[in-house]
């Protein structure tokens, strides 16, 4: 739910990266975070285990500057993306405004691709959420590995609605910005309609 | 379809004061309204040393996988919790099902009184966000300002 201070003059919108274990999720906010001007983040927060998987999620609240003299601030957030951690994901999506599905371009992936945008879809669905109207975008994670899908498979199993896609190498940096910017243009051209 | 909270002066001036009373009369360190998507809305006393951004995430984190256990338990909602510290001890309850209020305090203050004037200030806060809500989801107030926002304006932002 995006939060307008007309007080303040500040907009604040909520992204989540959803995917499958492992996909690179917390990488991208890391990326974001490491290349992102002190003045225009706050403090990257991970809820990880000791092995550093995510436990619960990562946050990291970003400042884009001014658009009609309102402050644009995104938080953004990661889901767990281990399946047992459900319940932690459905609670993340609460006021969600945006979504970036980041999947796993490796063969041996895909099913876990596949399961988590099903898991992504019907835990939408709980809160009352429709994927197909909401501010979305996919990103294809890890193209520089030999094991990689080609991309017109990927978009045919895990884009079927052609919604903006993009490759990426997170721990590199490639797609990561293009990703991240989609998804903010998206939001704030629906906030533009009004909600 | 993205629901939106709207905050608007007037409000945003009740809930402020309301906080400055609670912070005073508590004794206490702080005081925050946060929203429950971890969004900060308000705060009063000593937050200058303090991370209001993450500690209202991570607050509105806590919040609700407290209210996934309550879930899980049958329980309709846990309405308050408490941390206590060495040194700060944290009051956190949830007010009007919708915000989270927080009291940061130390040996100045006891959780008794904490509560007692959470009490107070939870029924008050109720009040003024019940017309926040309304106005938001009436549009009311003033006219948007986003539906004038062009292109090129959300080109502008990513252009560094």
């Amino acid at each position: 739910m995006s939060f307008i201070n007309y007080s303040s003059r500040e907009i604040n919108c909520k992204i989540v990266y959803y995917g499958p274990g492992l996909c690179g999720k917390t990488t991208n906010l890391q990326y974001i975070y490491n290349k992102t001007n002190p003045e225009a983040k706050g403090k990257m927060i991970s809820l990880a285990t000791e092995t550093e998987r995510t436990l619960f999620f990562d946050f990291l609240p970003l400042s884009l500057g001014e658009i009609r003299g309102f402050k644009t601030r995104f938080h953004l957030y990661t889901v767990p993306g281990q399946v047992f951690y459900d319940a932690s994901r459905k609670l993340i999506l609460k006021g969600v405004d945006g979504v970036v599905y980041v999947g796993d371009s490796q063969m041996e992936r895909m099913e876990a691709n596949i399961e988590s945008l099903d898991n992504l879809r019907s835990n939408l669905q709980e809160q009352g959420y429709d994927l197909d109207k909401l501010p979305y975008v996919v990103q294809y994670n890890k193209r520089d590995l030999p094991n990689a899908i080609q991309m017109s498979e990927l978009e045919e199993t895990l884009n079927p609605t052609k919604v903006p896609s993009f490759e990426a190498v997170a721990p590199k940096g490639i797609g990561v910005f293009d990703t991240l910017k989609a998804v903010a243009k998206l939001v704030l051209t629906e906030l533009r309609k009004g909600g | 379809m993205i629901q939106q909270l709207v905050m608007y002066e007037e409000e945003l001036q009740q809930i402020n004061r309301i906080c400055e009373i609670l912070h005073r009369d508590s004794n206490a360190k702080a005081v925050l309204v946060i929203d429950k998507n971890g969004q900060a809305i308000a705060q009063a006393g000593d937050t200058a040393q303090l991370d209001v951004t993450s500690l209202s995430s991570l607050t509105a984190g806590n919040v609700a996988a407290t209210g996934g256990i309550a879930q899980l338990l049958a329980e309709r909602e846990f309405a308050g919790q408490f941390h206590e510290g060495e040194k700060t001890n944290v009051h956190i309850s949830i007010v009007g099902a919708r915000v989270i209020l927080v009291v940061l305090f130390d040996e100045r203050s006891s959780l008794g009184l904490v509560r007692l004037r959470v009490r107070k200030a939870s029924s008050e806060l109720t009040s003024v966000l019940d017309v926040m809500v309304k106005k938001s989801s009436s549009g009311a107030g003033q006219p948007s300002v986003f539906s004038e926002i062009t292109d090129d304006d959300i080109d502008n932002l990513f252009n560094d």
